[in-house]
C-alpha cells in the first residue's frame, strides 16, 4: 500500500507476510570469498516510504541495497518484489527488472562522460527502448524539476559535484520507478549541496510515491528518511527493537 | 542564552517600550518561551539601576503608564564585549549521557541498548528539525541547522561509544 495515498496496485499484496511491502529481504546471506557480508538479513519496506539503511563501514548495508536491487544474488534466502520472488530470477528477468521497475544512484563516477548530461538523463529510456525523442524530451523536465537548466548540454566534466549527482539523479527518477535505490548518493558531496540533492530526491519521490531504500552513514542525510535501519554484522535491526 | 544582554541588543537597535521588547524578543528567540511582562520589567529596571540604559520620561496615554528605554554607552560595550566573546560549550546533555553510560556498564546493564534507544530518540529529532527546515521561515532554518549539527555531534559520540564498550566496560569495572 503506498504510505501517502492508501492505494493498492496489483500484486503487492502476496500473503500476510507481504502485505503493505513493496519489497522484502527475508534472510539473505551473501559472502564475498571467505568473507561474510550478510548472515540472514530481513528486512520489509512499504510503498511509498524512504527507509534508510544505516551502519558502520563493512556491516553489509551496501551488499543488502544490492540484493534488493537484484545486482547482487544472495547465497541464500528471498527477496521479495510486489508479490514476486526477484533472487530466483534469471539474469535477464532480473535486468529487465531494474531497467523498468528499478532506478538507480550511487556515490558518484556514474555518468557516461562521452555523453551531454541531457543523454546521461535520457540513457535508461534509450536502453529500454523508447524513441530518442520522446525520451530526450522526457530528460529535459527534469531539468526544470531539479534547478539543472542551461546545463543540458554539458559533459560531466564540466558539471560540479552537486550538479553532477542532481543529473545523476535525474537519471534514476527519469523511468518513474516503483523504487529508487539510492547508496550513499550525497557521500561526495559537501553539506550544502549534499542537503540540496536531499531535498529534491525527497520531494520528487514524495510528490510520485516512490519508494527509497537509502544507504547512508550520515545521520543528517538519514533524517530526511520516514524511519531507518541499521545493519550490523550482516543483520538488520531497528533501533527500538521494532520489526525491520 | 542572556535574556538581559538579548534585550539590551534590541535596544541597541532603537529605543524601546518594554512592550516592543518583549514583542521583538517572542519573534526572534522565544521560539515557543515568550518572556513574560514582569521579566522584562524587571530586567529592564536592573540594566538602568546598573547604568546599561536610561528610562525616558513616563508618557501618558489611554493605557497603563509607559516609558520609552535607551541604551547608554555603557550598555553598548557590554553588547559589543558579548557578541565578541565564544559561547560557552554546554556540557549538559554531554553528562547526562556519559552518565548514564557509565553507570550502565557498572551496573551490568545494556548500554548498547540505552544507546540505540538515544541514538533513535535524536534521529527522531533530527527528523523532526529537517521537515521544519523544509517548510519553515529562514529564521527557522539558522536555527533548526545548529540544533541538527548538535545533535549529530551527539550520534558522533554515541557510536563511538558504542563500538567500545566492551573495552569500557573493562575500564570501569578495573
Amino acid at each position: 500500500m503506498n504510505a501517502r495515498t492508501g492505494a493498492v496496485s496489483a500484486g503487492q499484496v502476496a500473503g500476510d507476510s507481504t502485505a503493505g511491502k513493496i519489497i522484502e529481504a527475508r534472510d539473505l546471506v551473501k559472502s564475498f570469498g571467505q568473507t561474510p557480508a550478510l548472515r540472514g538479513a530481513t528486512l520489509g519496506v512499504r510503498a511509498g516510504e524512504i527507509l534508510a539503511v544505516m551502519g558502520p563501514s563493512g556491516s553489509g548495508k551496501s551488499t543488502l541495497l544490492h540484493c534488493l536491487g537484484g545486482i547482487l544474488a544472495p547465497d541464500d534466502g528471498e527477496v521479495w518484489y510486489a508479490g514476486e520472488r526477484l533472487d530466483t530470477r534469471s539474469d535477464d528477468r532480473r535486468s529487465e527488472l531494474r531497467r523498468d521497475r528499478f532506478g538507480f544512484v550511487f556515490q558518484s563516477g556514474q555518468l557516461v562522460p562521452e555523453l551531454t548530461a541531457e543523454e546521461n538523463v535520457a540513457l535508461p529510456l534509450l536502453l529500454s527502448g523508447t524513441r530518442r525523442g520522446p525520451a530526450m524530451a522526457a530528460a529535459r523536465e527534469w531539468f526544470a524539476a531539479l534547478g539543472l537548466v542551461g546545463l543540458e548540454h554539458r559533459r560531466s566534466g564540466e558539471l560540479s559535484g552537486g550538479q553532477a549527482q542532481r543529473v545523476a539523479l535525474a537519471r534514476g527518477l527519469v523511468g518513474k520507478p516503483a523504487v529508487l535505490f539510492a547508496d550513499e548518493p550525497t557521500g561526495s558531496l559537501d553539506s550544502l549541496s549534499g542537503e540540496l540533492v536531499m531535498d529534491l530526491l525527497t520531494a520528487a519521490a514524495r510528490e510520485r510515491g516512490t519508494t527509497v531504500i537509502l544507504v547512508t552513514h550520515d545521520a543528517r542525510i538519514a533524517a530526511y528518511a520516514d524511519r531507518e535501519v541499521i545493519v550490523r554484522d550482516g543483520k538488520v535491526s531497528t533501533l527500538t527493537g521494532a520489526e525491520a | 542564552m542572556s535574556v538581559p544582554l538579548t534585550l539590551l541588543g534590541l535596544l541597541e537597535r532603537e529605543p524601546s517600550h518594554g512592550y516592543d521588547l518583549k514583542r521583538d524578543y517572542d519573534m526572534y528567540f522565544g521560539r515557543g518561551k515568550p518572556l513574560r511582562y514582569s521579566q522584562v520589567y524587571a530586567t529592564l529596571s536592573r540594566l538602568a539601576r546598573d547604568g546599561k540604559a536610561v528610562a525616558g520620561p513616563a508618557e501618558q496615554g489611554a493605557g497603563p503608564e509607559r516609558r520609552r528605554y535607551v541604551i547608554t554607552d555603557d550598555g553598548i560595550a557590554d553588547v559589543e564585549r558579548w557578541l565578541a566573546e565564544p559561547a560557552e560549550p554546554e556540557p549538559d546533555l554531554q553528562s547526562e549521557l556519559f552518565a548514564k553510560v557509565v553507570l550502565a556498564l557498572l551496573l551490568d546493564r545494556p548500554a548498547g541498548r540505552y544507546l540505540d534507544l538515544q541514538r533513535a530518540a535524536h534521529l527522531q529529532r533530527m527528523r523532526a528539525l529537517t521537515e521544519l527546515k523544509r517548510s519553515g521561515e529562514p529564521l527557522d532554518l539558522l536555527l533548526a541547522d545548529h540544533s541538527i549539527y548538535r545533535l549529530e555531534a551527539d550520534l558522533r559520540w554515541i557510536d563511538h561509544a558504542a563500538a567500545r564498550l566492551d573495552m569500557l566496560a573493562g575500564a570501569v569495572k578495573r
